[in-house]
């Protein structure tokens, strides 16, 4: 076997070629998911008597018919994709955040507290300490699980969800109490001020700068996962933690920093709703973007690129859906129902390989007799 | 050790005949064309050396595998084993390598295990135990029913597993390189049983590659290599030497070593004071470990599997926290500091299991030759990776120590065992350590990797570096060391300097015999 | 002693163990059918989801039957099929359990909101009927442990009965032993003719079953109503318990009942209105899991083989 020669390998980490880890054979096997995903969904939505083409179209024409549905689809894309990004760090340290959706209200209602806190700032010094804030917040969140993992070796999956819980129900009681707008009944803080709200990118369209505040985060991302040690280590410890030990990696700080950092991008993700569509904290500020956060770093690959590229996707999906339930009358729930299908044959990917193993073995068996 | 024995008329039928047996792995033949025989009463020994279709023959004579083709006849009768159930009720029954058996049950509930004759739904276990101490008695097997598992020796385990065996009616024992955990004298006890079993009419398939052990124990020799019957010898017919060429196609050359005795004048380079280890178990792994290692020197460690090895190598990397007990590298006490920092000092270490402890298989052979140095200059700069020069790294390790791969980007899982380790070595070798832990360095390759490993070995010797060689082939140890000493049950039990003692008193230390 | 006698009695407290053993029951039921598969070595991180569904079918079938035990029959079917499920996935396809796990889960959650809309539509929340309480003569009348135990909901029966089947299967049965085999050792269990596979996928199934009734309790017995994401992470505080109780049925019921009196006392002292803010007092449950899982569980006591794939026939020499 011929050595390699200094030509032909060159470093593994070209951007280009970090797009290219997201066009990679298993495109096929996530693509060949989402068509089964409608599939089903299509059955489901023939369960109620109506026409899944027809059903199909209004959900598209509802996610990307037109510049303001357009506008609706990043505007949900946005916090998808910075929780999926904090998402996918943690999975590639092989930490299971479960938590976002916790971190995301943290975040929001920290950063919600400083902006009203601070109104006096003005924008340019005010938007920048509640991002901050709310990294740090979402942080420190995530933190709480992470050091409980690290020095007591307790899973950090049960208490994410565990965490998940107590923060819905910590940010109940702060925004009908302490941080409730005064004079309101409604569970909400007071609105932010002005200077503190994001700012509309595309005009007549509620788009925000939260998108743009994506975008950055997945390039960083990237850029972090594949060029930098810190990255390396991430990727090594989720790979193998004991080889990653024994050459010296401090894998505890790894987990733990991979998990905070995980947080402070769900804490970022709140902040974007609060400053972003709602201009506010409110008490159901997420309906769930935390969780649908996990499906979409799968569906991204653990690659903050394609993790945007799904977020996009769930973003349409979820904008269409409402669409689709007025147009042809079927409960967005099937929209829910498609996303997480989608997941389900993700992680059913070895099935097709199974089968195509199976029908090699018997093409075999059929060759000697 | 002298063996008086019944000698079996191999004029009888055989009970058991292996005619033209094919086993392959996708494009790879493990078993090719194998034909045996073995007698009622005989103790037929299967050598070879790793990965030369041993296992595998025997995992289809017990069910656990299937033949691309082929036929096995017990009896003349011509059977189809293919579930343990089946191998079972013909009478076959195997000892593996490494036990099956359950720690956290008892004898009795192990012996059970699926077996419906025990009891169904409920076993009897008041049944099984009788029967068991039945078998133990006529085989002189000492084993206690209703212990657990966890808690009986190395010796006793195997014990329990020959008497699983028999149990379920085995006329037909095979035998995986037993002797492999036991000691020169557990061995000897292993072979009293043996010789038993034969005597009483059962068959004895016994796998080696241990020249000397099939020489003593065994009435007829099939050697096996790259998957072939190479030949079949009648034991007294033959010698080493010829078994060892049949084995490995050549001679088995001298490594010519040369040997420093040791510079014991010097200070050391390192120092290991009254080391002790207690685990999360509570059990006291090492008890009392002082050593010292000089410069240009390989120290040994010979002792059976489980006397605290794993545990001391993985002191000295910074894996484990030492319970008591100091070590120093170059004057520094580095008792407590991290690999990290240990490999800053100039400390590499070989992991006795390279899958998991020394390298990520799911990653390139370029990310894995950085996988220590990739904090340090000028392979990081302000946190970020410097790809030229982690390339030229890489490319140079590849180059030196003639990796076969493809190219760097190759998944290092799909490299064979003997470049894997080849990658372990370049990796650690490379930056010239002043001090090496090489555990088990040779562990499952083949005898041109094996070679190529101690020359490695040797070479940085020769520079000057400390080497801690720990090693079950005692061979090995006897061989490279400038001095060896004695690990059982976590003490050192001697150590003495190369070609000072016979190697029948290192097995008595081994064995935890004190002189 | 007397007046501690009539303390325990006394009917808000005795009422307030009846509670704990009622609240305790679905995530005990859950958790018994942990059991099985984590002794045998695959993780059931599915539990919420397959609660969740059992929640819905339970209910929905019990609505249209009036039949309590209809309706369990229906969860643990519906259970059974998720367990099948997720079985395939983590046995036969080998993903990534956890992940596998918690994907099931968040189907359940949309599946079930959609099936709810779909039964029922989106006009009055249907009530179910009340099943009532069998009070088991003679033992019902011992103080204390009497009401706590003896006069509940039969599903609660049928809870204690599998406590002791599954006591007695796993603990002296042959199967037990192959199921504890496969769990520590799947090498060794398949040279000993246990067929290693079917052995997981059963007790994946029996899990199933177990948390879809488990599910069909929540709303059939402690509720009679199904309400959107109603298990509220009990799924994940039985994966709690059954570190905490050590995988054994009479541990798990120790460790259930204390879960369960967070949550009696919990909903109690809403109503007492202490000073305390009521989503405190919701946090208690939640905070004692976490307390719980990092300060009183040993990591030592896993099955060795659990959470490993299993690929059979082994590799070669």
């Amino acid at each position: 076997m011929t050595q390699p020669s200094p030509e032909t390998s060159r470093p593994s980490v070209s951007f280009g070629q970090i797009l290219q880890r997201v066009f990679n054979p298993d495109l096929a096997s996530t693509l060949g998911s989402i068509v089964l995903a409608m599939i089903v969904g299509a059955g489901l939505i023939a369960l109620r008597g109506v026409n899944p083409l027809l059903a199909y179209q209004a959900l598209f024409d509802g996610a990307f018919g037109n510049l303001n549905s357009i506008a609706e689809s990043l505007i949900v894309a946005t916090p998808l994709a910075l929780a999926g990004i904090g998402v996918t760090i943690a999975f590639r340290a092989g930490v299971f955040n479960v938590g976002a959706e916790g971190q995301l209200y943290i975040g929001a209602i920290a950063s919600t507290y400083v902006g009203l806190k601070f109104a006096n700032l003005p924008g340019y010094l005010l938007i920048p300490l509640m991002m901050l804030t709310a990294m740090l917040a979402g942080g420190l969140w995530a933190g709480i699980a992470g050091l409980l993992k690290v020095w007591m070796g307790a899973s950090e999956m049960i208490n994410t969800i565990m965490l998940n819980y107590i923060a819905t129900f910590l940010v109940s009681y702060l925004v009908h109490g302490p941080l409730q707008e005064p004079g309101s009944p409604l569970g909400q803080t007071a609105m932010l001020p002005a200077q503190a709200w994001l700012v509309h990118i595309l005009p007549r369209t509620r788009l925000h700068a939260g998108l743009i505040i994506a975008v950055i985060v997945s390039i960083i991302a990237a850029v972090v996962l594949w060029r930098t040690t810190w990255g390396f280590h991430i990727r090594v410890v989720g790979k193998n933690p004991i080889a990653a030990q024994a050459a010296g990696i401090k894998v505890n700080w790894i987990l733990l920093s991979a998990l905070m950092a995980s947080g402070a991008l769900a804490g970022l993700a709140g902040f974007g709703e609060a400053a972003g569509p709602q201009h506010r904290m409110i008490e159901y500020i997420s309906p769930g973007y935390g969780y649908t956060a996990i499906v979409v770093a799968l569906l991204g690959q653990l690659n903050p690129l394609g993790v945007l590229a799904a977020a996009i996707l769930f973003g349409g999906l979820e904008v269409g859906a409402t669409t689709m339930e007025s147009a042809v009358g079927v409960p967005s729930a099937v929209v829910t129902v498609i996303q997480y299908l989608i997941v389900l044959f993700l992680i059913g990917r070895g099935a097709f390989d199974l089968i195509r193993q199976k029908l090699h073995r018997e093409k075999k068996l059929e060759q000697r007799t | 050790m002298e063996f008086t024995e019944k000698k079996p008329s191999f004029d009888d039928q055989p009970i058991l005949q292996v005619k033209d047996i094919v086993v392959t792995y996708g494009s790879f033949v493990a078993n090719d064309h194998i034909n045996l025989d073995i007698h009622p009463g005989e103790i037929h020994a299967l050598l070879g050396e790793n990965g030369a279709g041993k296992t595998t023959l025997m995992k289809v004579l017990v069910g656990l595998l299937q033949p691309k083709s082929g036929k096995i006849f017990l009896e003349n009768q011509e059977v189809t084993i293919n579930s343990a159930i089946t191998a079972q009720s013909v009478g076959i029954g195997m000892v593996h390598q490494h036990f099956m058996l359950i720690p956290t049950l008892t004898v009795a509930q192990n012996v059970c295990i699926g077996l419906r004759s025990a009891g169904y739904p409920f076993p009897d276990l008041r049944k099984v135990s009788n029967r068991i101490r039945e078998l133990s008695e006529r085989y002189n097997l000492q084993v206690d029913p209703n212990v657990k598992v966890s808690q009986l020796s190395v010796g006793a385990q195997q014990r329990v597993e020959i008497i699983k065996v028999l149990y379920r009616g085995a006329r037909i024992l095979i035998l995986d390189e037993p002797t492999a955990v036991l000691t020169p004298q557990e061995t000897d006890g292993l072979f009293e049983v043996i010789q038993n079993l034969a005597q009483q009419n059962n068959s004895i398939i016994f796998i080696s590659h241990k020249l000397n052990e099939v020489m003593t124990i065994s009435h007829r020799i099939t050697v096996l290599r790259q998957g072939k019957v190479v030949a079949t010898r009648n034991t007294p017919e033959t010698d080493v030497r010829e078994l060892a060429r049949l084995m490995v196609g050549h001679d088995l050359g001298n490594l010519n070593v040369r040997h420093n005795v040791a510079k014991t004048t010097t200070p050391p380079l390192v120092r290991i004071e009254n080391l002790r280890f207690v685990d999360e178990r509570k059990l006291e792994s090492l008890r009392r470990i002082d050593l010292d290692i000089h410069e240009g020197e390989i120290h040994g460690i010979a002792g059976v599997d489980g006397n605290g090895q794993e545990e001391l190598a993985r002191i000295l990397a910074g894996l484990f926290t030492p319970t008591a007990g100091k070590v120093w590298l170059a004057g520094q006490d580095i008792t407590h500091a991290s690999p990290a920092r240990r490999i800053s000092a100039g400390m590499a270490y070989i992991p006795g299991d390279r899958q998991r402890t020394g390298l990520v298989l799911d990653m390139s052979v370029i990310e894995n030759s950085i996988l220590e140095l990739n904090t340090h200059n000028p392979y990081s700069k302000n946190g970020f990776m410097n790809f030229n020069e982690i390339n030229n790294l890489a490319t140079n390790l590849v180059q030196s120590y003639d990796i076969r791969c493809r190219d760097l980007q190759q998944n290092v899982g799909t490299l064979s065992g003997g470049n894997q380790q080849k990658l372990v070595l370049a990796r650690q070798l490379f930056r010239n350590p002043r001090f090496i832990i090489a555990m088990q360095p040779t562990r499952g390759l083949d005898v041109g990797a094996t070679e190529y490993v101690h020359s490695m070995l040797i070479e940085q010797q020769k520079m000057g570096s400390a080497i801690l060689l720990i090693s079950t082939e005692l061979d090995e140890v006897l061989e490279l060391s400038d001095r060896i000493s004695v690990i059982y049950g976590g003490q050192i039990m001697g150590t003495f300097h190369h070609g000072q003692t016979k190697k029948e008193t290192i097995g008595l230390l081994m064995a935890g015999k004190t002189l | 002693m007397n007046d501690i006698l009539s303390f325990l009695t006394s009917p808000v407290v005795s009422g307030f163990f009846s509670a704990s053993m009622r609240l305790a029951a679905p995530i005990l039921l859950a958790a018994l059918g942990g059991i099985y598969n984590e002794r045998a070595g695959v993780l059931n991180i599915g539990m919420e989801g397959m609660m969740l569904m059992g929640s819905l079918i339970g209910f929905t079938i019990g609505h249209i039957t009036g039949s309590l035990w209809l309706g369990v029959l229906a969860a643990a079917l519906t259970g059974v099929l998720l367990g099948l499920i997720l079985g395939f996935f983590t046995i036969t396809l080998d993903a990534n359990q956890v992940v596998a796990g918690i994907s099931i889960n968040l189907l359940c959650v949309g599946l079930a909101s959609f099936l709810y809309r779909l039964f029922y539509g989106l006009g009055l929340q249907p009530r179910g009927s009340d099943y009532g309480i069998w009070n088991i003569p003679g033992l019902s009348q011992i103080p204390v442990i009497g009401p706590m135990f003896f006069q509940q909901s039969p599903l609660v029966y049928l809870t204690y009965l599998i406590i002791a089947v599954s006591f007695i299967v796993v603990f002296r049965s042959s199967w037990g032993l192959a199921i504890i085999a496969t769990g520590e050792n799947p090498a060794a269990a398949e040279t000993l003719g246990v067929n290693v596979v079917r052995t997981r996928y059963i007790s994946m199934v029996i899990s199933g079953a177990l948390c879809g009734i488990g599910g069909a309790f929540l709303s059939l017995v402690a509720t009679s109503v199904f309400l959107d994401n109603m298990t509220a992470g009990r799924g994940y505080i039985a994966l709690a318990i059954l570190l905490l109780g050590r995988r054994n049925p009479l541990g798990l019921l120790a460790a259930a009942l204390m879960f369960g009196a967070a949550d009696a006392l919990q909903l109690r002292t809403q109503l007492l209105n202490i000073g305390i803010p009521f989503q405190f007092m919701l946090m208690l449950p939640y905070l004692l899991t976490i307390v719980v899982l990092s300060f009183f569980v040993r990591r030592t006591d896993n099955p060795a083989a659990l959470g490993v794939h299993f690929k059979q026939g082994g590799g070669e020499s």
